[in-house]
């Protein structure tokens, strides 16, 4: 027996089959309905024999716009997995407020509102952001690819594998309970001992190790792969936001990085940096995680910025209002966002001096943005404005955003936030801006750039229900929170015993059921715009009259993307193409030199999931296979010279035939 | 600069494409080295970060040993020396490969790898000396700090001497090609930036730990 047991821990290190959560019915049904639907879409694509399809043209390509879509899909579906956690929460305090006990258990609910915040910013937020940049910044550059495009294969992959980690606790073991950024000591393995925090950290880890990496060959792609006569100062501003967003992630995911490692050996080796006893400091802990975790909100809400301004400019036919002051602006709040971090904990007790300081430091960052949003409301002023869908979203982030600036602004204050510290209100604030400020602008972005990436467009009515839902669903959801907040609830609360604020959290669930309508007309939208593909058809790769150079080439765009270097002299290049009498050169087409796909992303990135598996569960052995073959395959992957290949010039002018006759074909209809 | 094809150039009108496409193989040399560059920039930010804490946690010794109790610093300087030697010493093999010659990038790029194990042997030695007196890092935030700090660059240089190892072969295999020559030179950065962040280690926390 002794023996066994021993041996079974030997093998399986912690991991039991106990730690199949048989006792939650809710779970159970969950991960019966995941192996349904998943069985089955396992199944059609064997059945289609898709997986060799999937393997060559996407799990292993290098071509950036590929990446970009592989990103918002992994975005999307994780988005339906905070959304579903979002409703739970909310469904239970609608029930709980009101005398009831709730449905969810104590260990349940924390981890819910837990993973809720883990993945709607690590998985949602962050590879909508990345994909979107992916996507769009080397056309609008006009780039053939990223500089590093198989680092690019690997940062996706690392981010997939960080995801699937943290779905695999759903089933296997537990998720975290100690809210999104895990403050010591509740952290700590004394207060969290099994596999909850682990998952956490190891999921963070593998991915943040995608997201450094995608920051540096995002950077270096700016730097060094404009095109010639794009200056700096002439690029499109989501170029420029992609740059300052960049720069951010590499400039404090590191940091996160660090702090997270420092917590994973207080709770594996027994050191002491966080610790209550033997010198240990918490409080650190809070310090170092802001000093990552506020820059954060800018890396995600700036290129949400450059959407908008982009979309602006489309939609209104007028160049963008104040462009100098736009990049100076995101400039700006990029600094400024390193600046602010101790607002998060104005409690701790630094003292009246430090707290003034970031008070003001963070009132002060309301300036650059204020002077932006000004900006997109001058480029609206006589122009001929177009309500497309992503205008919609647009407006509908100005009208939200600045309520959530406000309260932002409002808790900034010293004073207030003693009072507003750790409330609803602040929970109302943050969605404000997160859901109006970054959802609102990929939305929009997704929207707007849809065409391109597929060739069709979007269905505008399920896209104009899904704004509606969304708009009126956010307001009836939050300002209910934010009336809550200033009445004293506490956040991450499951049990109440003052039943007056019940209609108020009845409230807030409604809005979440419009929220979820909204998500599922967003879906439907697309799914429309398939069926209805010829009537939506892009034939022209300019459905919006654009003005930056991603509009210049086909849509979908070739693998390529453009067939020769185009030279550059103006802000909005393509507008002053298109205004200049540009002709699309038709032949003298040249081999074009490409990055090979290669299938070593796939192999580390899923060797790193194994490895952070084992070390979660304590399996050693495993652990120190997986590394070891980690190791092995990376050096591997450097012997391997030959990474490029030339598209021969014949399949280049192919290529550009098909899309002559395509626009010839549009201008005979 | 460039020929242009556009038959619009001739009558003077403006030029929107260039047929040449010279920046491609120009710009993915220098892209992978602003690209290591901004890399171990990020890197830079790990080890600030611990030396944020080591500057928070460096004093808390809980009762437990301080660095006057620990610290051989004749032993530190050892290892120092040997750290600051491989890193002429990986000059010296960057000078040799710009002259074209592989034997002697292959003989300097050897005696940098010595030089990094003798400093890996003697911090190995180091913390078994720590532990085997019971100095372990369970016993005080400082001495997590301590090891922590060390134990990362220490790291660090473990990988670049695997790097090191895997280049040796690689260039005896394939001589100096561009793919190594720019391999060589992202691994220069990389080793100097480490020697860089042991002066501070050195200075912060052996020479000010002691004082």
């Amino acid at each position: 027996m002794n023996f066994d047991s021993d041996l079974q821990q030997l093998v399986f290190g912690r991991l039991t089959l106990e730690a199949i959560p048989l006792h939650e019915p809710i779970i159970i049904w969950t991960f019966a309905a995941v192996a349904v639907l998943g069985g089955a879409v396992l199944a059609a694509i064997t059945r289609y024999r898709l997986w060799g399809y999937l393997w060559n043209e996407w799990f292993t390509s290098v071509d950036h716009k590929k990446i970009g879509i592989m990103y918002i899909i992994l975005a999307l579906v994780m988005f339906l997995r905070g959304l579903a956690d979002a409703i739970m929460l909310r469904l239970h305090q609608a029930m709980a407020s009101g005398g009831g006990e709730g449905y969810l258990n104590a260990h349940h609910y924390d981890q819910i509102f837990t993973a809720h915040g883990v993945i709607m910013i690590f998985f949602v937020a962050m590879p909508l952001v990345t994909g979107l940049m992916n996507y769009v910044m080397p056309l609008q550059i006009g780039a053939r690819d990223v500089a590093f495009p198989f680092l690019n294969n690997f940062s996706f992959w690392m981010t997939t594998s960080g995801a699937v980690l943290v779905m695999a606790s759903l089933f296997v073991g537990e998720f975290a309970q100690t809210g999104w950024l895990a403050y010591p000591p509740l952290s700590g393995i004394e207060a969290s001992p099994w596999v909850g925090v682990d998952y956490y950290l190891w999921s963070l880890q593998i991915a943040g190790v995608g997201t450094t990496l995608s920051g540096i060959n995002l950077i270096v792609t700016i730097v060094k792969m404009r095109c010639p006569g794009m200056k700096y100062m002439r690029m499109p501003v989501f170029t420029w936001t992609t740059l300052c967003t960049n720069i951010l992630i590499v400039a404090t995911f590191p940091i996160l990085t660090a702090v997270l490692a420092l917590l994973t050996l207080d709770r594996y080796v027994g050191t002491h940096f966080f610790t209550n006893d033997m010198g240990g400091s918490p409080m650190m802990y809070v310090n170092l995680i802001w000093i990552w975790g506020h820059p954060e909100v800018y890396i995600l809400v700036l290129p949400a910025f450059g959407v908008y301004s982009e979309v602006v400019a489309t939609y209104c036919g007028k160049r963008l209002f104040g462009y100098t002051s736009m990049v100076y602006a995101t400039a700006a709040i990029m600094i400024l966002s390193y600046l602010v971090w101790l607002h998060h904990f104005f409690t701790m007790g630094s003292g009246a001096s430090v707290n003034t300081f970031f008070g003001i430091t963070t009132m002060i960052i309301s300036i650059p943005t204020g002077a932006k949003i000004f900006n997109w409301l001058f480029t609206m002023y006589k122009g001929r404005i177009r309500f497309e869908v992503p205008m919609m979203w647009t407006v509908g982030f100005m009208l939200t955003f600045v309520v959530g600036g406000m309260t932002g602004v409002l808790l900034a204050v010293p004073p207030a936030d003693f009072v507003l510290h750790n409330s609803l209100f602040l929970v109302a604030h943050f969605h404000n801006t997160i859901i109006g400020g970054v959802v609102f602008g990929m939305f929009a972005g997704i929207v707007y750039w849809f065409p391109k990436a597929f060739g069709f467009r979007a269905d505008p009515f399920w896209g104009k229900v899904s704004f509606w839902c969304w708009l009126v669903g956010f307001w009836v959801a939050f300002m209910p929170v934010y009336i809550l907040g200033l009445m004293g609830v506490t956040r991450r609360i499951s049990q109440f015993e003052d039943t007056s604020l019940h209609i108020l959290f009845v409230a807030a669930a409604v809005g979440v059921s419009l929220i979820f309508i909204g998500t599922l007309a967003f879906v439907a939208q697309f799914a429309v715009g398939f069926l209805r593909r010829k009537a939506y058809a892009d034939t022209t790769g300019d459905p919006w009259n654009g003005r930056t150079l991603e509009w210049a080439v086909s849509s979908p765009p070739p693998a390529y993307n453009f067939a020769f270097t185009l030279v550059v002299h103006g802000i909005d290049a393509w507008w002053d193409m298109k205004s200049r009498g540009y002709t699309r050169p038709l032949a003298g087409f040249r081999p074009v030199h490409m990055p090979k796909n290669t299938g070593m992303g796939v192999v580390l990135a899923g060797l790193s999931l194994v490895l952070g598996f084992a070390l979660i569960w304590h399996i050693w052995w495993l652990a120190a296979v997986s590394l070891a073959t980690l190791i092995a395959a990376a050096i591997a992957h450097t012997f391997n010279y030959s990474r490029d290949y030339y598209i021969p010039a014949s399949e280049v002018a192919a290529t550009e035939e098909t899309r002559t006759r395509l626009l010839a074909g549009k201008v005979a209809s | 600069m460039t020929k242009h094809i556009s038959p619009s150039d001739i009558q003077g009108a403006p030029v929107f494409f260039v047929t040449e496409d010279e920046g491609d193989h120009g710009h993915h040399e220098t892209g992978t080295m602003l690209g290591f560059w901004v890399y171990l920039m990020s890197d830079c930010l790990i080890f600030a970060s611990l030396f944020a804490v080591h500057a928070v946690l460096g004093r808390s010794y809980a009762g437990g040993p301080a660095p006057v109790d620990l610290f051989d610093l004749n032993q530190v300087l050892v290892s120092t020396a040997a750290l600051l030697i491989s890193s002429i010493t990986y000059g010296f093999a960057v000078i040799a490969m710009q002259q074209g010659n592989k034997a002697g990038t292959l003989r300097w790029l050897a005696v940098t790898g010595v030089f990094g194990l003798a400093f890996l042997g003697l911090t190995i030695f180091e913390f078994y000396h720590l532990i085997h007196i019971g100095a372990t890092p369970q016993v005080s935030a400082f001495l997590s700090s301590f090891f922590t700090l060390v134990g990362t660059h220490a790291l660090h240089v473990a990988f670049g001497v695997i790097w090191l190892g895997v280049l040796l072969v690689q260039i005896s295999q394939r001589g100096i090609g561009e793919a190594n020559a720019r391999r060589v030179m992202c691994l220069s950065m990389f080793w100097h930036f480490l020697d860089l962040v042991w002066v501070v280690v050195f200075s912060f926390v052996y020479l000010i730990g002691v004082l």
